[in-house]
């Protein structure tokens, strides 16, 4: 294994230890998406539409993940640890690949939960829902993760991360809804398919001026 | 391995720092020969840690020049923020920063730091139920576990108490025989032994 591949395997661990010990974003991620899907279950009348049953899916989806991409950089955060991490020698990408990498497993395993909750509510979820969820989940832990970094620095965080965040998600959403009802999914997929390769290319290599002055 | 050769390892010329309106450091001019021990010294807020996170990378000057010829892994620094995670086991935090910056034979380095400032029966322990103290001296051995040539250090004594000051002395007199060091400190009396200069802000 590189160097490189080393760090980001060391990095991504540590936040999942650091998960596993604090328990304090994977619990309320859950807890979230259900709360919401049993919400949406009673908005939405008996025999309601099924295509608004998928679009509500997907809000779902990115506001359970927008609330651990709150938390992502919590304890580089609280104790200024992100500049021991950047003191490193590694590449500074690293910092960012393993914090995504953290950030995919959170809302992977939110998924695991939200998809099967999703389904006794309101009907089976295919294979292509999934698929969509699958390269969503990616666009989403890319960006999300580089605008939480920049969210950490600034003084209204809470307020930054979800103003930077949404407007970058649209096109996920878009993505997502379309892959999840038209009958010809694999535009959409295809689309997800390159959001996620554009921005994780972007957000790889802006990562160091985000973390640097 | 120094980046680049040549007797100096710190040279700032007309150095300014600036945080909006607030110039904490303003036309700073000072050299740091390498093997030397420089102390720098002031009252709060006159800008000793801006300078040392200027030096560490951490921070940008807003004017003047500041070149330091190392490279990342070469420096150790010590901030304010002892830079563990307090969720992580003491040795759980030194094995990712000995992973980090490629330490070679990361183990036994990590258990000869450990025992040296007396934190090998705790190792095991979350760092977060370490009193400031051992905190320190936790901090201390990230610092030092790369075996940095050039050693930036912000009240280095900070929390300590008698046994962690004395071995922290130990330490540093070894430390400047060897290596190149800017400590900011409150204290330049306890440091004075071993120091080849002092840097006073204003």
């Amino acid at each position: 294994m590189s160097g490189y591949a080393q760090d980001v395997v060391a990095l991504a661990r540590k936040d999942l230890t650091l998960e596993l010990r604090a328990r304090d974003t994977l619990p309320a991620m859950l807890l979230f998406v259900l709360s919401m899907l049993v919400v949406f279950h009673f908005v939405l009348p008996a025999g309601g539409s099924r295509l608004a049953a998928n679009g509500l899916l997907w809000v779902a989806i990115v506001f359970t993940a927008l609330l651990g991409l709150t938390r992502a950089f919590a304890a580089e955060r609280e104790h200024g640890l992100l500049d021991g991490l950047v003191l490193a020698p590694c590449d500074r990408s690293a910092i960012w690949l393993g914090k995504s990498i953290a950030m995919l497993g959170f809302l992977v395993a939110a998924e695991v939960v939200a998809l099967p909750a999703f389904a006794l509510f309101f009907g089976a979820v295919d294979g292509t829902t999934v698929a969509a969820v699958a390269l969503a989940n990616l666009g989403i832990c890319a960006v999300g993760t580089l605008i939480a970094a920049m969210a950490s620095a600034g003084r209204a965080r809470e307020l930054l991360l979800p103003l930077l965040f949404l407007p970058l998600s649209i096109p996920i959403v878009i993505g997502g809804v379309g892959a999840t009802v038209a009958d010809d999914p694999g535009r959409y997929l295809a689309f997800l398919a390159l959001y996620d390769a554009l921005f994780a290319v972007l957000s790889w290599a802006s990562f160091e001026y985000v973390v640097t002055e | 391995m120094w980046g680049d050769g040549g007797g100096r390892v710190i040279t700032a010329r007309r150095l300014e720092k600036r945080f909006g309106d607030k110039r904490v450091l303003r036309g700073l001019d000072f050299e740091l020969p390498r093997g030397a021990t420089l102390l720098v010294t002031g009252a709060n807020g006159s800008g000793k840690t801006t300078l040392l996170r200027l030096c560490a990378g951490l921070a940008a000057p807003t004017r003047g020049e500041l070149e330091v010829r190392a490279q990342r892994r070469d420096i150790g620094y010590l901030g304010h923020e002892p830079l563990v995670y307090r969720e992580l086991t003491a040795l759980e935090n030194l094995e990712l920063y000995g992973r980090l910056y490629r330490v070679p034979e990361r183990r036994e380095r990590i258990g000869m730091l450990l025992e040296r400032f007396g934190l090998w029966d705790a190792r095991g322990e979350r760092a977060g139920s370490f009193s400031r103290g051992m905190l320190q001296r936790l901090a201390l051995c990230r610092a030092l576990l790369h075996e940095p040539e050039l050693l930036l250090l912000d009240e280095p004594f900070n929390a300590l108490d008698s046994e962690g000051a004395a071995l922290l002395d130990a330490e540093l007199a070894e430390l400047a025989r060897e290596r190149t060091l800017l400590v900011a400190t409150h204290d330049p009396e306890r440091l004075a032994p071993f120091a080849t200069g002092t840097l006073a802000l204003a």
